[in-house]
């Protein structure tokens, strides 16, 4: 392949020995950038748009989180006046703030939870089945991941229905010791679950655990496959119970795995929006919000106050801002970034 | 117990585990699509109807004749797949650029640049929303479907560059030496060489653009006003809006939202998983 002589001499120089040599038997380097300038240029166009798009409206965000922007500012193009400090006060005296906040660090913890301990359990399983039953699975599991986050508000908004829904059919099913009917009616049909704060929450959780398991299990199955057998082998030998190997061998392993995944479903179980949306029929339910639909209400729905929106959004972001320096810590720390 | 059986009771739990996992992720999937094709008398039953035994296009054909919001369905789909298709050129592109410079030279403000597109990806979109609503306003690009996709590849760059990168990274540089050496250009090494390797990651990278695209809801919920700019998710939205849902109508939406989604996802999983470019070096 590298046979032939020279041609056209590259221009910049770089750090292939055999390309040096070969500049010096060309003509005259063709006139080029250089070389340190390249990966700037490279970066440049995308740069300015992570910079218009990003960067730049993070920082209209703070400063407007310090300004009352209201109707009169949006229309009319007022500029806004500073209030200081008075939006954040405003909201962290407002009841709807603490139960914002509540439901999103409560959503968290249980969504989280239930994500990760099902898709580790998927995991294993898919692990330990056979080549067809796996693949089923992985099939199926991919349906589920796939579905857009509107479409899975829409689906589990009917599975939940009143009357129609599945999830009261099913409960209908069950003896009443298990799943007795509420408030002494005699059967589920007709209960409302998506009225109020609690049951809201319910479906929320397993439509959204329903829609991340995959990930998971995919993850911790790649993870899995990454663990040469003869450890698990050795663990035979040595008579380790199931159990014991898990807690030993695999889970030791896949530490930085479920550190990553861990992150991951905080950061996005913290500002999911279009299922709670959908299922809680738009920002009608105050009660129902979450910091993002909060952010979103206030901002948006009439009369807009952008200022006290942004200002809730600089303290949600603030709060993913800490949860992800311990994602970039561990993806630096796994050398995943050289 | 002897071990056999032992083992084939293990083998009857895990396959059974197997199969109710499956049910489980599945079922809600054909539940939507199961729905689209009912008659109303089967929609709306406490009764459990596990197949559409009386089939029906009348949800399908309706969301296309009549639609919702005023506008057929096909408006929306037209509306989504140029929003998508256009955000995911325009990031393929600038992805390219920046996953080569950061996977292939080492310069200085490459670990804060890799740093910031990790935390890109936290960023709330209701927090970006506020600011991006009045930008886009004082833009003139309020309600335009332009605006939505400048929007998009903002929102999809960040992760974008960061796959993308592995790609690159993936392709030995043993080949781009090669081509240097036969005295090719900087261009030509990349445009020949480098491209078409990196070419299966670009098209997992722009699937998986393609996909949050497609999905995304808030913002074309938020900056498209008028009706005949919405997007597939906004149209369905829209359906709750009225008087007594009209869940066979919604289902359909939802069926043909989702589809393309679930046939692009079935394609990238499979890419992700063949070993790229094993291989195209030897010795």
């Amino acid at each position: 392949m590298s046979n032939q002589t020279s041609t056209i001499a590259r221009g910049g120089g770089n750090h292939s020995a055999a390309g040096r040599r070969r500049k010096q038997t060309g003509r005259t380097p063709r006139k080029s950038l250089p070389s340190w300038v390249i990966p700037y240029a490279l970066l440049l166009p995308g740069l300015l748009i992570i910079a218009g798009l990003l960067l730049y409206p993070l920082f209209q965000m703070i400063v407007m989180s310090t300004q009352k922007v209201g109707l009169r500012e949006i229309r009319r193009g007022t500029p806004p006046e500073s209030v200081g400090l008075g939006n954040f006060e405003t909201i962290l005296d407002n009841d709807l703030f603490w139960s914002a906040l509540r439901n999103t660090v409560l959503f968290a913890v249980f969504a989280v939870t239930f994500t990760l301990v099902v898709g580790t359990l998927v995991g294993l399983l898919i692990n330990r089945l056979g080549k067809k039953m796996s693949k089923l699975v992985i099939v199926g599991c991919m349906a589920a991941w796939a579905v857009p986050p509107v479409a899975v508000g829409v689906i589990w908004r009917w599975l939940a229905d009143a009357d129609a829904g599945i999830i009261n059919w099913f409960l209908n099913l069950l003896p009443d010791w298990l799943a007795a009917p509420p408030d002494g009616q005699t059967s589920w049909t007709g209960y409302p679950w998506l009225n109020d704060v609690l049951p809201i929450y319910v479906i929320l959780t397993i439509a959204v655990v329903w829609q991340s398991f995959p990930f998971i299990a995919v993850s911790v199955l790649a993870g899995l496959k990454s663990i040469p057998s003869e450890l698990y082998e050795a663990a035979k030998v040595d008579g380790s119970s199931a159990f014991r190997t898990f807690w030993k061998i695999t889970m030791p392993l896949l530490k930085p795995v479920f550190a990553v995944l861990t992150v991951l479903s905080i950061i996005w179980d913290f500002k999911v929006f279009n299922q709670l949306f959908i299922l809680a029929g738009g920002t009608t339910n105050r009660e129902a919000f979450n910091l993002s639909m909060y952010a979103y209400a206030e901002a948006f729905r009439s009369p807009p106050k952008m200022g006290s929106g942004a200002a809730i959004a600089v303290l949600l972001t603030l709060i993913l801002l800490v949860v992800t320096a311990v994602y970039v810590r561990q993806i630096v720390k796994q050398e995943d970034i050289r | 117990m002897n071990p056999l059986t032992r083992r084939r009771i293990t083998n009857v739990a895990l396959n059974t585990a197997g199969i109710l996992v499956f049910l489980f992720a599945v079922f809600p999937v054909y539940w939507m699509v199961a729905t689209a094709f009912k008659s109303n008398n089967q929609i709306f039953t406490t009764d459990f109807i596990p197949f559409p035994t009386e089939p029906t296009l009348d949800h399908v054909s309706r969301v296309f004749d009549k639609g919702v919001a005023g506008n057929s369905i096909w408006v929306y789909l037209k509306n989504s797949v140029i929003v998508a298709v256009s955000a995911v050129v325009i990031g393929a592109v600038f992805s390219l650029l920046a996953a080569t410079a950061v996977a292939r030279f080492r310069f200085k403000g490459r670990v804060p640049f890799l740093i910031l597109l990790l935390v890109a990806q936290m960023v709330p979109a209701e927090a970006l929303l506020i600011p991006l609503f009045l930008n886009l306003q004082r833009l003139g690009l309020y309600d335009q479907l332009f605006g939505l996709i400048v929007v998009n590849v903002g929102m999809t760059l960040p992760f974008g560059i960061w796959m993308l990168r592995t790609f690159v990274a993936a392709v030995p540089k043993e080949l781009e030496e090669a081509a240097w050496i036969d005295g090719a250009s900087r261009f030509t090494t990349f445009w020949k060489v480098l491209f078409p390797l990196v070419a299966p990651g670009l098209v997992a990278t722009s699937i998986f653009s393609f996909i949050t695209t497609w999905n995304e809801f808030i913002y074309a919920f938020t900056l498209m006003k008028d009706s005949t700019s919405y997007t597939m998710p906004v149209a369905v939205q829209y359906f709750f809006g009225q008087r007594g849902t009209d869940w066979g109508g919604i289902m359909a939406t939802s069926t043909l939202m989702t589809i393309p989604v679930i046939g692009f996802f079935l394609l990238v999983q499979r890419r992700m998983v063949s070993g790229l470019v094993a291989g195209a070096v030897k010795g």
